[in-house]
């Protein structure tokens, strides 16, 4: 089966979640048997991709990448939309993608054409056209996710109504974003799959973890306090200013608190300032962008993981947290709860709620621990090959319509 | 009578904190020396200034005072200021020990460390002004018989403070809110004090020097010495004398060479002396005059922005949090008796940090009024947050506490 599957990143050069699944799962493919053409649109090496044929649309170097706009949110996108003729804007980035499917779709003449997300559905829509393979979109999230409850650029809608109506199948990565699919763009309920991401446990290989990384926080910890932590972009979609209420909220029933907002992104500054009017801007510690070791060292140190979106498609750092023995508060609105049941849960907006869920995780460590042992069980199900074998169903299933 | 001038230039340079992150808390104490090519180098800003400013005002001074026997000027030096200077550039102290050897230079009193201590803990400011006397005392060898608290901040208590301290003047800012009808060309008694005299900062034309000089939008470009003396002339009018208080760093930093501000200044000092006129140094001016009246103060006075008040320390709650934080640390930091840690501690205390925070200028969208090595006041904010953490941290150490006596 030979899969022509169109990407916007691969790690190290990935800006969040997106990457990371779409290695995971074109090697779970790729051991399924899937021959795979992925395409990038910036130039980089990945040495340690074997497990497929990688082709660069674009020059672009890759840190040049995150300075087209973030995907995370459809405010940022209006400057960087206008101008497709301009190489170094997203629209024209996008632009020279979908000539270089133009080009390369032919010469491969693939047999199932898999796109992820706005940024490549232009180009899966036009590949479609010109080798008649079948066109599956995959979505990790909507321009609905991304503007945090709101309609987003209109622009990127259109494209994602678009590419949603030309595709044989959609692949949704959880019933919440199906839902949406359904919903907002009125496609209908059985042209939509729900295959929810897995985590891939071999990413976190030999690990001693030394404690250095938050040395402080650790004596903090130590010395009793709790610490909360979340691993995120800070865009609009995730709810991290309702996240700085329930902190406050907290605080006042119970201080040895820590919050560690471990990413960064737009709202850096909007957040700082808000700790800052709650008064708890000593117990909000921000990290900047992390990876590695300092990355990993977030879960590590953590008591509590927070994911706190307003609509988030999947969410695989709960993923990630559950792993390392956070015990887990997720928004309903966010996806990965669908396969995490031992957790707690709470509406984006209800901050009370958030704050009695921290303060009662931290006064009792019967629930901590309950929570923390529960959901071992549940994420250890999940795996990248149950990801692929559902892929490798679907993509039998559209190329034998296709055929008929 | 001849008319007189108080020449009073305020010398500082802040220790800047570093880019200091989450990853340094307990790991670095290392809060301010970084050597790279960006504004938070205190060495290669010293170095600039010093090269700009502090060298050719300093020899101009000399030369001024060499040619004039009615020349004099007032100065304060931060104890920061010395502090980078003894490793930076030394020379720079002996030249402003030479203008104090003259006997027409007077060295004016304030915090060591250019802090906001007076109004967070009076035993800290008090710590702070003594370190500042003997630091002095020792470096350029005189006692200060004036004083300034950082920022020209002044109310009611600093007056009362000192006077009880035994000084004979202080200063302020003459601001039109306090004053009313009244003129700042005179010298006052601050309201509830028996010995101590007032001079009050005539921004006005502080200002036409300081930050007016080399604009050249302004109506009144270019100033020359004969404009200037005409104005400060017509100002004091039948008044004591006109206080022109301002930044050392006027000279050859905020206003430019190439600009004529040395020149400006030279001619100027010149001219007043040979119309007949007189300089005075701060105590000079107090002992010469009987008050005219007092001054009462209630709410604190500073010479920054508009305003004229502290919200460009304390004005947001990123400010706010800072120094409370800060000062709630005052207690176990000096009971520590570490002597790294207090000192480190003291310059975190310099009102410049706060400073940084600001964001006032967002709103008037005037950044230039408020420089700053940060990217943004949210990453000063931050880093400060992190040195802070990392005292804590140290105190902690100190007193042996479970979790963090590695």
């Amino acid at each position: 089966m030979k899969i022509l599957m169109l990407g916007w990143e691969l790690p190290p050069h990935n800006s969040g979640g997106l990457g990371v699944a779409c290695y995971h799962m074109s090697k779970a493919l790729a051991m399924a048997g899937a021959s795979i053409d992925f395409v990038l649109p910036y130039r980089a090496r990945h040495s340690d991709v074997d497990h497929m044929r990688i082709h660069h649309a674009t020059g672009l170097r890759p840190e040049l990448k995150a300075h087209l706009g973030s995907y995370d949110s459809g405010y940022v996108f209006e400057r960087y939309l206008e101008d497709a003729k301009n190489p170094h804007t997203l629209r024209g980035v996008q632009r020279q993608y979908v000539k270089f499917i133009e080009k390369l779709a032919p010469e491969l003449r693939p047999d199932v054409i898999h796109a992820h997300d706005w940024l490549t559905m232009e180009a899966g829509v036009r590949a479609k056209e010109l080798t008649g393979a079948p066109l599956i979109v995959h979505v990790h999230a909507t321009e609905f996710d991304r503007s945090g409850e709101h309609y987003g650029n209109p622009i990127v809608h259109e494209i994602e109504q678009h590419a949603l109506l030309m595709a044989d199948r959609i692949i949704a990565v959880s019933q919440l974003t199906k839902n949406i699919i359904v919903s907002q763009y009125g496609i209908p309920a059985e042209m939509v799959e729900v295959v929810h991401n897995a985590v891939n446990l071999d990413d976190f290989g030999p690990y001693n973890y030394d404690m250095r990384s938050y040395r402080y926080l650790e004596a903090l910890k130590y010395e009793g306090h709790t610490i909360v932590a979340l691993l995120t972009r800070f865009t609009i979609q995730k709810g991290l200013t309702h996240f700085m209420k329930a902190a406050a909220r907290a605080c006042e029933k119970y201080d040895r608190f820590v919050f560690l907002l471990a990413g960064d992104g737009e709202l850096r500054d909007e957040l700082i300032q808000l700790s800052a009017d709650y008064g708890i801007a000593d117990k909000v510690y921000f990290t900047g962008f992390v990876r590695g070791k300092q990355w990993r060292d977030v879960y590590s140190l953590a008591d509590i993981f927070v994911l706190s979106s307003v609509s988030e498609p999947f969410g695989l750092t709960a993923l990630e947290a559950a792993h390392h023995g956070n015990a887990l508060i997720i928004s309903r609105q966010s996806g990965v709860g669908e396969v995490l049941h031992s957790s707690l849960k709470y509406d984006f907006w209800d901050t009370d709620k958030l704050a009695d869920q921290m303060v009662g995780i931290a006064l009792s460590p019967s629930l901590a621990h309950e929570l923390r042992e529960n959901v071992k069980h549940e994420y250890a199900r999940i795996s990248w090959h149950d990801v692929a074998a559902k892929c490798m169903g679907i993509y039998r299933q559209t190329r034998s319509m296709a055929l008929v | 009578m001849k008319k007189g001038i108080a020449v009073y230039l305020h010398v500082h340079q802040p220790y800047r904190i570093r880019p200091y992150s989450v990853f340094d808390i307990g790991q670095s104490h290392n809060y301010f020396d970084i050597f790279d090519d960006s504004d938070m180098n205190d060495e290669k800003i010293l170095l600039k200034v010093a090269e700009k400013s502090y060298r050719p005002m300093i020899s101009l001074l000399q030369t001024l005072l060499n040619r004039h026997e009615d020349f004099k000027v007032s100065l304060s030096i931060t104890g920061d200021f010395i502090d980078q200077a003894e490793r930076w550039a030394p020379d720079l102290l002996d030249g402003f020990r030479r203008l104090f050897e003259t006997g027409r230079a007077e060295l004016v009193a304030e915090t060591y460390h250019h802090s906001l201590a007076f109004f967070f803990s009076r035993r800290e400011f008090e710590a702070q002004v003594d370190m500042h006397r003997r630091k002095v005392q020792e470096v350029f060898g005189v006692t200060p018989k004036a004083f300034r608290n950082t920022e020209l901040a002044y109310n009611d208590e600093v007056g009362k403070w000192a006077d009880e301290a035994g000084y004979e003047v202080v200063l302020a800012e003459g601001w039109d809110k306090v004053l009313g009808w009244r003129s700042p060309n005179y010298v006052y008694r601050p309201v509830g004090t028996k010995n101590i005299k007032l001079l009050l900062k005539n921004y006005k034309l502080s200002d036409d020097m300081a930050f007016r000089f080399g604009d050249s939008h302004w109506s009144e470009w270019p100033l020359t010495s004969d404009k200037y003396i005409e104005w400060v002339r017509s100002s004091i009018g039948d008044g004591h004398l006109v206080n022109l208080f301002m930044d050392f760093e006027t000279f050859g930093e905020h206003q430019w060479e190439d600009k004529g501000i040395f020149s400006f200044f030279e001619h100027f000092v010149n001219d007043w002396i040979s119309h007949g006129n007189r300089f005075y140094t701060v105590s000079e001016a107090a002992h010469a005059f009987e008050p005219a009246g007092e001054i009462s103060m209630p709410d604190t006075v500073t010479w920054a922005d508009t305003e004229r008040d502290l919200t460009a320390w304390l004005g947001n709650s990123m400010q706010n949090e800072a120094a409370r934080h800060l000062y709630a640390l005052e207690n176990d930091i000096i009971r520590s008796g570490d002597l790294e840690l207090i000192n480190d501690w003291r310059y975190l205390q310099t009102s410049d940090h706060l400073y940084y925070m600001c964001t006032k200028w967002m709103s008037d969208g005037d950044i230039h009024a408020y420089f700053s090595p940060y990217s943004s006041p949210y990453d000063a904010f931050l880093y400060f947050m992190n040195a802070i953490r990392d005292v804590r941290w140290r105190v902690m150490q100190h007193h042996r506490l479970g979790g963090f006596d590695a």
